[in-house]
């Protein structure tokens, strides 16, 4: 660039701010305090949560100014960016096989259910699946996943009703190694986070994993429910501090939840959304698509 | 971190800065409102309720006299708190019976939301009152859902009625029969979870209800549910009419907004509270104890109430002496320790603690195994070393280590615990004591 183009650049910029500044003084641009709290507004209502939303947006502000945006339509876009930005920066794992999934989670959030939909996803890959009811705890659970392994077609390992769930695990394992399954999928009893022997039964459970299929290749993933407030991310981080969660399944945005929450999750705990559940048919599982999710909570 | 202390020192600091005269100001009260309206949110408080209920807070704070017992931001908080329960109503935990019976109960909810589970807690709670109730099954969707509900029912000795995926409508009217022809004086009917907007399902319930007439149409909520509470309970109340709310899973640690949100938008009772796994885990509401847990104040009630079960009144006095006089000794810290075991579990007491709400169950504070073994510690001294623990020097350390199975390391942090909490004491004596912010260690 010569010198000449060099300046004629500079003094346009500084034409844009000061036109930018200006519009922003007098009328407060288009982007008025109304527009943020329209902004704020959406967000809140997703279940994005207060500090997540104020910590997005004052982002939001600081590249409006920095882009000289005028156009709502831009912002919005710009937002959109910010919020996919987030979802996106822990990717989500890439499989290995063998591979040992155990799925955990609060009470209620639909865990029995994504597993059936999961062992149908990787019948369909052409793998050999096994169901692992390790939730010997709620009444019927086992019953409920032998179901799900019917529908799918995939074999089913469990135990009576108060079994231990260890025992159950250590079971699934060794007739997994026997038979070379490719995917064993571990079901576990809805717990509440805050109840440490619960937690620990996890870790325990986790440590039999890993100590009888070191080869394979170990994720835990927690199922959050999409209808679920700001308690989501009390449930990832002390889910997280008991078994390293890699991965979160968000189940039931066939309603009219946005599951905002994620966003928190994500930024805050740096655990990638890897599934979505959006509805009970067994097909009805989807790969997290943070562009898609972003455009729902718009919309 | 919200807290209690958290939001009233955030309050103190805004009308520190604004020198108050008597009266809260129009702009003090503004600014108090941001952090309230902050604190409400991350509780879950629907977004629309929250604007509502700061306009009537505002409202009622402007030109307010301060109390001299309080401070600015702690009056502020009260006011937000008293609001909180008179939005919430009443206690009325009470299950309308009809005149003609059965009686009809009706659970319905979203997909998890704990309606079988809450069916055996309300079935053992009526059988409590000297009723016969029966339960019917009419998830006829969810793969063993009935069976699941046999269960349940078994384990709280009710019968359960069912007919497989037959109409859940017909299956309702059938039960009513047996109930009258074998004397079942009440009928709890559990129903499939359903998405609100599923609008075949939601004709379903609308069915159920026509063919049985229900005195009670309870809408079964997840105390952790977010904005999307307000939708729900609007529509579950448009197309039923329903009779009243069940929180459930409040013995999680969600601040629970929820049933703020609920109660405003629909205007029906929140009736019962499910707080564990367990058939007797269901309680009445407690406006009061919601109201202090929204705010991240900690269920404060609840745990003076359980510590006066635990503890006998005399056994309270001794102590109270002795927190008067200091002297407190090893022994003490024993019983101590024993009556907070009767209390219950100590992760959920710890959540119960305004300002520990949120502290991480991991920390080693409040290991129970670890209780265990300084009470292993404390039996293996002697009377003399437990009333003056300051002649415990490294041999008696090595002694009392060797006699209960632990190691030095674990006497001396006996030692220092228990330094801390008679520290503790001196400072409540004095009327020092304050919790910063959840920060401070518990003192066993």
């Amino acid at each position: 660039m010569g010198l000449f183009a060099k300046i004629k650049a500079g003094l346009k910029k500084t034409k844009d701010v000061i036109a930018y500044k200006l519009n922003k003084l007098f009328t407060g641009g288009a982007l008025d305090d109304d527009f943020y709290d329209e902004l704020e507004y959406i967000l809140l209502s997703s279940d994005v949560g207060a500090a997540t939303t104020e910590r997005i947006l004052t982002e939001l502000r600081d590249v409006v100014d920095e882009k000289l945006l005028r156009d709502r339509a831009d912002v919005k876009e710009e937002l959109k960016r910010i919020m996919v930005d987030i979802l996106d920066e822990n990717p989500a794992p890439e499989y290995e096989y063998p591979l040992v999934i155990m799925v955990s989670g609060v009470n209620g959030v639909g865990k029995t259910t994504a597993m059936g939909k999961l062992a149908k996803k990787f019948k369909k890959e052409g793998k050999s699946v096994l169901l692992v009811a390790a939730d010997t705890f709620r009444a019927a659970a086992a019953d409920q996943l032998s179901v799900w392994a019917e529908r799918a077609g995939v074999r089913i390992v469990k135990q009576a009703e108060g079994a231990d769930p260890g025992s159950v695990v250590f079971d699934a394992l060794t007739s997994a190694k026997a038979k070379g399954d490719d995917v064993i999928l571990v079901d576990t009893a809805g717990r509440l986070h805050n109840k440490k022997n619960l937690m620990d039964e996890l870790g325990k459970i986790s440590r039999i994993i890993r100590r009888e299929m070191p080869e394979a290749m170990y994720l835990n993933y927690i199922v959050l429910d999409a209808t679920t407030g700001q308690n989501a991310l009390s449930q990832v981080d002390i889910f997280n501090e008991a078994v390293d969660v890699d991965g979160i399944i968000l189940t039931k945005l066939d309603g009219t939840a946005k599951g905002g929450v994620v966003l928190a999750v994500a930024g805050d705990l740096e655990v990638p959304v890897v599934y979505i559940g959006v509805g009970e048919g067994i097909d009805d599982l989807e790969e997290f698509d943070s562009v898609s999710f972003v455009n729902a909570i718009f919309e | 971190m919200a807290l209690f202390s958290g939001l009233s020192e955030k309050l103190n600091h805004i009308f520190s800065k604004l020198k108050s005269r008597g009266k809260l100001t129009e702009l003090e009260i503004k600014q108090a409102m941001r952090e309230i309206r902050i604190a409400l949110l991350e509780a879950d408080v629907n977004f629309g309720v929250v604007k509502d209920f700061i306009a009537r807070v505002s409202e009622k704070a402007v030109g307010e006299q301060i109390l001299k017992s309080l401070t600015p931001g702690q009056q502020v908080v009260k006011l937000v708190n008293d609001q909180l329960i008179e939005l919430m109503g009443s206690t009325n935990s009470k299950l309308e019976v009809s005149s003609k019976p059965p009686t009809v109960i009706m659970l319905c909810g979203l997909q998890g939301a704990g309606k079988t589970t809450m069916c055996g807690k309300l079935s053992q709670y009526l059988i409590k009152q000297g009723k016969k109730p029966l339960l019917v099954g009419c998830d006829i969707y969810r793969p063993a859902a009935i069976n699941q509900l046999k269960i349940v029912g078994k384990s709280v000795n009710t019968e359960v009625y069912e007919r497989g995926t037959q109409k859940p409508a017909k299956t309702a009217v059938e039960a009513i029969d047996v109930a009258n022809s074998k004397g079942y004086d009440t009928v709890i009917i559990d129903t499939a979870g359903r998405l609100h907007i599923d609008e075949a399902l939601m004709d379903e319930l609308k069915e159920i209800k026509k063919a049985t007439s229900p005195t009670e149409i309870l809408l079964t909520v997840d105390a952790m549910t977010g904005q999307d509470a307000v939708t729900v309970a609007t529509t579950f109340n448009e197309q039923l009419d329903i009779t009243g709310v069940i929180l459930t899973k409040l013995d999680g640690d969600t601040r629970g907004g929820a049933a703020l949100s609920i109660k405003a938008v629909t205007g029906k009772p929140i009736k019962f509270c499910g707080i564990g796994e367990k058939s007797g885990d269901l309680e009445p509401f407690y406006p009061d104890r919601m109201a202090s847990r929204i705010l991240g104040m900690g269920d404060v009630l609840t745990l003076i109430e359980k510590a006066q079960s635990a503890v006998s009144e005399e056994e309270m006095k001794k102590m109270e002496k002795k927190f008067r006089e200091a002297s407190f000794t090893l022994d003490d810290f024993l019983v101590q320790f024993e009556s907070l075991k009767k209390m219950g579990n100590m992760s959920d007491l710890i959540g119960m603690i305004p300002g520990l709400g949120n502290l991480k169950l991991s920390e080693k504070d409040i290991d129970e195994a670890r209780m265990e073994k300084f009470k292993a510690i404390i039996h293996s001294m002697t009377k003399q070393e437990r009333d003056k623990p300051e002649i415990i020097k490294s041999s008696r350390r090595k002694r009392i280590a060797d006699g209960s199975g632990t190691t030095i390391q674990d006497v001396n942090q006996l030692l220092k615990q228990f330094d801390q909490t008679k520290e503790l004491m001196k400072r409540m004596k004095n009327g020092s004591f304050n919790m910063k912010g959840g920060k401070r260690k518990f003192p066993f």
